[in-house]
């Protein structure tokens, strides 16, 4: 019995639309990162008024263990660090399942980075519920989390912003506006580049870690 | 996969002539922190989204995301989601997102989420959508 031609879905051809349409995502989204990072200077390599980074590791926060921690505490490794908060329903889930992949990908160099995700919710985000919500990501994740004070300072060291926004869609009635880089920072605690989910595959981040270690 | 796979035999189609695919939601972490689902729409004719429910969540919202100069990202409830004819309108993580809160469970992977969408046209489409895991990152991918 012959068969139309036309009866088959074209799964495949929806497949490599989507497909398509994720590589264009992410084509666009390194343009847009490449234009940030110009428009921002913080990664520019054209640019440099000093021969200091203004982005710095430095903190005073508490893990999700419940233990007091500063940038020392980390400077035997790398740090790959988000900003974001646990009643983010997209963004931050988004990243952070991104970075797990990226540690991973690292294989037996992960050792040598650790991933930090530093709440700007501390009212909410407290050390059980940040204990909580890091273990679902990756084993490795660490959380922290801290007063308003505290979060407010480690977010001005890094040069990142967030803003309380009142909504009423929202849980509580509020989201926490942010930044949705990832800073990668060196053991000393030094800027060493940004990065943003949607910019490369977690393959080529891994890649370009590596390659700095 | 077997199981997913049966459960992305989409595109589905109301009499709006509305197809929604790639439909699929991430599982949540805790019942209290908002959970998302992401889908595909297009539709025909001119069309809105209006109105999206399930029996777990107590509150649906389109949320647009928007990321400023300064690397800002922003969410804002969008509500009615503009289906130009013809168009494909894509939620996806990163972007735009169906946000559920008020969960009365959290959303488990590996189980599917109801969802009832209703478009200014009158149309009203159910569908199961597949949780997948925490760290998914799109319905091909697992």
């Amino acid at each position: 019995m012959p068969t139309e031609p036309h009866e088959t879905p074209p799964k495949s051809q929806l497949l490599r639309s989507i497909l398509w349409a994720a590589a264009f995502t992410a084509l666009a989204g390194v343009a847009i990162y490449s234009g940030l990072e110009m428009y921002l200077g913080n990664g520019s390599k054209n640019v440099r008024y000093s021969g200091e980074a203004a982005i710095r590791s430095e903190f005073s926060l508490t893990d999700h263990t419940g233990q007091d921690v500063t940038q020392a505490d980390y400077s035997d490794r790398w740090q790959m660090v988000f900003f974001g908060f646990t009643n983010c329903p997209d963004i931050c889930p988004t990243t952070l399942a991104y970075m797990a992949s990226v540690i991973d990908l690292l294989g037996d160099d992960a050792v040598k980075v650790a991933p930090i995700f530093i709440t700007v919710d501390p009212e909410r985000d407290t050390v059980p519920v940040m204990a909580e919500y890091v273990s679902v990501f990756h084993p490795r994740l660490i959380g922290l989390t801290g007063t308003e004070v505290q979060v407010a300072e480690a977010a001005t060291n890094f040069r990142t912003w967030y803003e309380r926004t009142e909504d009423d869609s929202a849980p509580d009635g509020y989201f926490m506006a942010h930044g949705g880089y990832v800073y990668l920072m060196r053991p000393d605690g030094a800027f060493e580049a940004v990065y943003q989910e949607g910019g490369q595959p977690p393959e080529v981040l891994a890649q370009d870690i590596l390659e700095k270690l | 996969m077997i199981p997913l796979a049966a459960l992305t035999m989409w595109p589905m189609t109301a009499q709006a002539d509305v197809t929604i695919s790639d439909g699929w939601a991430r599982a949540s972490i805790l019942a209290s922190r908002p959970a998302a689902a992401y889908l595909t729409l297009r539709s025909d004719e001119d069309d809105q989204l209006i109105g999206i429910t399930t029996p777990i969540a107590g509150h649906v919202t389109v949320h647009g995301v928007e990321t400023d100069a300064n690397g800002v990202s922003r969410m804002s409830a969008i509500e009615a989601l503009k289906l130009p004819s013809g168009e494909t309108v894509t939620l996806a993580p990163g972007g735009m997102h169906l946000m559920l809160i008020a969960l009365t469970e959290k959303l488990e992977e590996g189980t599917v989420l109801p969802l009832t969408l209703t478009f200014a046209s009158g149309a009203k489409i159910e569908i199961s959508v597949p949780v997948l895991g925490p760290g998914a990152s799109g319905p091909e991918k697992e």
